[in-house]
């Protein structure tokens, strides 16, 4: 019976499904705004699900000169952390339940969607994907850092409480160091994401797709819909640990949904109002700027907590 | 670190026509770039050798359908050059003017084609939404949004209508705005400026060198446009600046058309202004034997025709020089040293055409130097066919 209930958990509500369709649906705001913002008309509601399950019918191709396990289980091991990582956050919102370290497991898990891309890339043997996965790895050393000391922050914000279900209850971003915090956080979601101007690893006019150029077929569809998952999961994150999650009786449905909802749109509206940076760009504007505005917001929480001031 | 060596092209999404550029990369960094092209030669100048000068203007116009007008303006000169007239005044005018609005439609292209090499996909949508509006001004004056047939030798093939000049101030008035906009937000926005200052920087120097034409070798400090260079058109009746800046990288050139733009925009109103009356063509009825040489300087360089006629109605050698050809090797100066993001966006920089530029390649095997002539190139062609239908199956 347990089992049964992990495995509903994990397949239909809140895991798989759930999160494919609205991540098809997050998929499908971020190209309907984009258009809008473009001056464009945009897809029909449906078209993320049809491209997905067009993907699905193409040839699959296996590069010859590539590792064709590794180059095909990347994608199935980014799935499946960020279902795992979309179950854990729904479980805790839906049912308040949550263990000690949860916080810890969601943030190694979100490192393997990119981990995988990386690897899968490598496998590949093709240059242009070594470049992409070069690429990915410097913007992962650049991200990981200002997003580390941000949830410390948070953590230090909500008690020294590294349980989901603690940390959303208590809204960080209220107090200077928390709103500092949320913006950097917000910034390295953006990374995570892959969204312009981060989308170095994949810079289509430069590197074609760069870590995806040789997946086609059911890889590529699983990848597609690994980061329209992503585009659900991460900004459900963020809403988590800073924003004072997400909360589903009476009104407060209508509020989380507004929450989810602008931190999408501000997503995707940085998205569109700027060119693609260079990858060292991109590092020097994590660590010479972003780095020094978390420690600033974990000193303020510090103090703040040494000195019982809220607001700090 | 290993070198390896990528290819940007024959058919990669940064640029929509077959070319072939070979990086040599170590890590990010490029060492060496071997620029390619010949994948779709057409044989223009042969196909304008077996048309009369009327037609052959009509397939000169189809070289390139952004310059469209461009290669018509430099042929329909070279022809000129030969019978040695001066076409009328009105022709002169009208040339400009359509000559003018092409350049404006052009540049507005190439911001939205930096835009989108940059992923800055919102300025690419934009601006080719405001570039409508300067098609449908080329739509009312010469009833084509492309390819306008408005050149034949000795003058222009439709007269403006006087009711349509109203209608084109208006549409050019309305189009100032917004490019004032656009040159706000690409010229002020720091990541752009991150993006372009500094980056392919091609010396004055070296402009001179390897012969750099438009907006390229403007943009290094080089001024140098036939425009103001020789007289003709209008462009010597009506007061315009030459915009030349000394930078000469990415962010320059970008520069350049922004501001060619404004400068454009003042000519055609000019003209249209001060528009002359009388004929609009000289009704050339034979050309001489004999040969002429014609320029104009199209949005991406100098355009530069070489026909020769022997008296009879067609001409027997027509040579076209296509800007990009010139601008192609100035690769080899600004890309190596570079990273491969600013790479892309240096190839874009000079506005490459490469249908203009296509032409016969002669491949050198290790064995020795392979020179192709007409027979080799049939020779070749048969028995490709051959091999194909042998493969098929067709007999």
């Amino acid at each position: 019976m347990e089992t049964a209930k992990y495995l509903f958990l994990f397949i239909i509500f809140p895991g798989f499904l759930f999160t494919a369709l609205v991540g098809f649906f997050s998929v499908w705001v971020d190209r309907k705004v984009t258009a809008r913002v473009q001056w464009r008309v945009g897809p029909p509601f449906l078209q993320p699900l049809y491209d997905f399950f067009k993907l699905l019918g193409k040839e699959t191709l296996l590069p010859k000169k590539g590792s064709p396990l590794v180059f095909l289980a990347a994608p199935i091991f980014s799935l499946m952390a960020i279902v795992l990582v979309s179950t854990i956050l729904w479980v805790g919102i839906f049912w308040k339940q949550s263990f000690i370290g949860d916080l810890i497991v969601v943030v190694y898990l979100l490192i393997i969607p990119s981990l995988s891309f990386m690897i899968g890339a490598m496998a590949s043997g093709n240059p242009l994907a070594t470049v992409g996965a070069s690429r990915e790895m410097k913007l992962i050393i650049a991200y990981e850092l200002p997003f580390l000391i941000c949830l410390a922050t948070a953590i230090l914000k909500s008690g020294a409480s590294i349980q989901l279900a603690v940390i959303a209850s208590s809204p960080v971003i209220a107090s200077i160091s928390g709103a500092l915090a949320s913006i950097v956080v917000l910034l390295c979601i953006h990374a995570k994401l892959g969204f312009t101007p981060f989308d170095v690893a994949e810079a289509e006019t430069e590197i074609m797709e760069g870590i995806f150029i040789e997946y086609s077929g059911i890889p590529l569809a699983l990848i597609k819909l690994t980061q329209a998952m992503m585009l659900f999961t991460l900004p459900i994150f963020l809403i988590t640990v800073f924003l004072g999650g997400m909360n589903f009786s009476g009104w407060g449905i209508l509020w989380s949904i507004l929450k989810y909802v602008l931190v999408l749109v501000l997503i995707i509206v940085i998205k569109n109002t700027n060119p693609r940076v260079r990858v060292d760009q991109a590092l020097k504007f994590f660590w010479l700027y972003l780095v020094p505005v978390s420690i600033v917001a974990f000193l303020l929480a510090l103090l703040g907590m040494i000195y019982g001031i809220a607001w700090l | 670190m290993a070198k390896s060596v990528i290819t940007i092209g024959p058919y990669h999404p940064l640029q929509e026509e077959p070319e072939l550029f070979r990086l040599t990369i170590e890590g990010e960094k490029v060492l060496n770039i071997d620029v390619m092209v010949g994948y779709n030669h057409r044989g223009i100048e042969k196909l304008s050798e077996s048309r009369t000068f009327d037609q052959a203007t009509f397939v000169i116009e189809r070289i390139c359908g952004i310059c469209s007008t461009s290669h018509p303006f430099a042929y329909t000169r070279a022809v000129e050059d030969i019978i040695g007239l001066e076409v009328p005044e009105r022709a002169k005018y009208i040339r400009t003017i359509v000559a003018e609005i092409e350049r404006i439609h052009s540049h507005l292209l190439w911001m939205g084609l930096a835009g989108h090499f940059l992923g800055y996909n919102t300025v690419y949508m934009w601006v080719w939404k405001l570039r409508e509006e300067i098609l449908d001004v080329l739509e009312a004056l010469t009833g084509n949004r492309n390819n306008y047939a408005m050149f034949k030798p000795g003058g222009v093939r439709r007269d403006i209508n006087p009711d349509d000049i109203s209608f084109v101030l208006k549409k050019i008035d309305g189009i100032l705005p917004t490019i004032e906009m656009l040159k706000k937000a690409i010229l002020d926005d720091p990541v752009l400026h991150a993006r372009l200052k500094g980056i392919g920087t091609f010396t004055r120097e070296e402009a001179i060198d390897y012969c750099a034409l438009g907006p390229t070798s403007r943009a290094s400090g080089v001024a140098r446009d036939v425009r103001k260079d020789t007289a003709y058109g209008a462009y010597d009746r009506i007061d315009w600046d030459m915009i030349v800046t000394e930078n000469g990288d990415v962010f320059d050139k970008a520069v350049i058309r922004i501001l060619e733009t404004y400068e454009s925009v003042k000519i055609v109103k000019t003209c249209l202004q001060n528009l002359p009356g009388g004929e609009i063509d000289l009704n050339i009825t034979s050309i001489p034997p004999g040969e002429g040489i014609g320029a104009h300087e199209a949005p991406r360089g100098e355009t530069f025709h070489y026909v020769r006629s022997d008296g009879t109605n067609r001409p027997v050698r027509h040579k076209v020089r296509a800007p990009t050809f010139m601008n192609l090797p100035t690769l080899k100066a600004t890309v190596p040293g570079c990273t491969i993001s600013d790479a892309t966006i240096i190839l874009a920089a000079i506005d490459p055409c490469y249908c203009c530029t296509e032409r016969m390649v002669a491949v050198r095997s290790p064995e020795g130097d392979l020179l192709y002539n007409g027979d080799d190139l049939v020779r070749l062609s048969q028995e490709k066919t051959a091999s194909i239908m042998k493969r098929m199956g067709i007999k």
